[in-house]
């Protein structure tokens, strides 16, 4: 049977990208958010995952203002980098795992979650920076990836508990598939920040860093913090972070932090990351 | 199954944050032309014919007149005042060469230089920035 191993939340901020694909990493600016990732991409190495079920959201690249579905999941063969208006990204296409998508995908609507399914799927920095910080420069990503959109951008966006209820639910898919793959699954988005009107550079590192304290062991707070909590105290984007809750969510009763970062200023955002694992 | 927050309730608080235009429905409504304006900037062969002439470009487009003049003008506070929705917004000063952290600070009170600075030191604090109704509440304690 297939089991979710892991769970990683980490920003996705667009400029980090670039920092990988013109080299500047090490440089004094990029430096000390890059370093906060060398611990990962050693661990990766180890755990070798057979999937990645990434959650992250669009932003205007797949998905125009016609279309907004609430929680989307990719289910084709493989999924290009998307042209954001300066050409698409230096990176390899993501190789899709069709049978797990589909697989997830039927559970999850049997279990009460009406999925958009998505058979092609351009992907933008939401889903391709995480896999550069994780993974670096190889010229093929290392494992398979589901890509799961969530809407985060046009209000109402899924509560934080709706987030974490999915979470589960993907757990239970998952632990339903014949096949013994190493599924990890990775929240992405946040910090704080607001990148619009007279309030944008808003950050608030208090907020940041309680906010991953309570995805640490068995505390069930985080899922009832409503949106405007987010709104006021992490800027008009910081309601991403209901994504890292989908992770949190489906790593079940409680978890063990194996490792964490945080960093600020990395343009406009604050940047997080965590790795955890279930502690049953 | 508890029911979920009244919609009333919830949309109004949303309009309770100082200096920030939350997208909700009755944006995304008025703005829907002019995100999809936007988007359509990130087609190559789109954004020779808008930079050839904006003006004519915009005018192949339904929107109103008031919209058509923040895009020319730049001026993103009016352009999310009138729908516009940040990351579709971004597609134009992406266009234009402008990156994200100079257009976010051309809609605050700083220069680029300041507003960078201010990231370098922490970023804007949440003090003060909560709420519009605390903040009226607090001034009128002092009056």
């Amino acid at each position: 049977m297939a089991r979710i191993t892991a769970g990683v939340g980490s920003s996705h901020v667009p400029l980090l990208g670039v920092a990988v694909d013109q080299g500047k990493t090490g440089d004094d600016y990029f430096g000390p958010i890059f370093e906060g990732y060398e611990w990962t991409r050693e661990w990766e190495k180890r755990e070798k995952p057979d999937v990645v079920i990434l959650v992250y959201n669009d932003h205007a690249s797949a998905f125009d203002a016609n279309i907004i579905p609430t929680f989307a999941i990719g289910t084709g063969e493989r999924f290009k980098p998307a042209d954001e208006g300066w050409g698409p990204r230096p990176v390899p296409d993501v190789v899709g795992h069709p049978d797990l998508a589909w697989h997830v995908a039927q559970s999850l609507i049997l279990d009460d979650f009406d999925m958009t399914i998505i058979n092609e799927l351009d992907v933008d920095h939401g889903l391709t920076v995480p896999l550069s910080m994780m993974f670096g420069q190889p010229t093929e990503w290392p494992c398979r990836v589901i890509p799961l959109a969530v809407n985060v951008v046009t209000y109402p966006v899924p509560s934080g508990n709706r987030c974490w209820l999915l979470g589960e639910a993907i757990a239970r898919a998952v632990a339903s598939f014949p096949e013994g793959l190493k599924v990890q699954i990775w929240g992405t988005g946040g910090m704080s920040h607001q990148l619009q009107g007279p309030r944008a550079g808003l950050l608030n590192r208090e907020w940041d860093n309680r906010f991953m304290d309570l995805l640490v062991g068995d505390s069930q707070e985080a899922r009832r913090i409503p949106h405007i909590e987010y709104l006021r105290e992490t800027g008009s984007e910081g309601i991403e972070m209901v994504m890292w809750l989908i992770m949190r969510g489906a790593l079940g009763r409680a978890t063990r932090c194996l490792h964490r970062h945080y960093h600020i200023p990395c343009s406009n955002t604050a940047i997080g990351h965590m790795v955890l694992e279930p502690a049953q | 199954m508890s029911a979920g927050p009244d919609i009333h309730d919830y949309l109004a608080e949303l309009e309770d944050i100082p200096g920030t235009r939350v997208f909700t429905a009755a944006r995304a409504r008025r703005g829907y032309q002019l995100n999809q304006f936007a988007m359509s900037l990130m087609k190559p062969e789109n954004r020779v014919l808008w930079k050839a002439d904006e003006r004519a470009y915009l005018d192949g487009w339904p929107l109103s007149e008031e919209q058509k003049q923040a895009v020319l003008a730049r001026d993103y506070n009016r352009m999310l005042d009138l729908g516009g929705n940040i990351y579709f917004l971004s597609k134009i000063f992406s266009t234009d060469g402008i990156p994200f952290a100079e257009a976010c600070s051309s809609m605050t009170d700083m220069s680029f230089p300041e507003y960078r600075q201010m990231m370098l030191e922490g970023g804007r604090s949440p003090e003060g920035n909560r709420s519009i109704r605390a903040n009226r509440a607090a001034a009128e304690g002092k009056a």
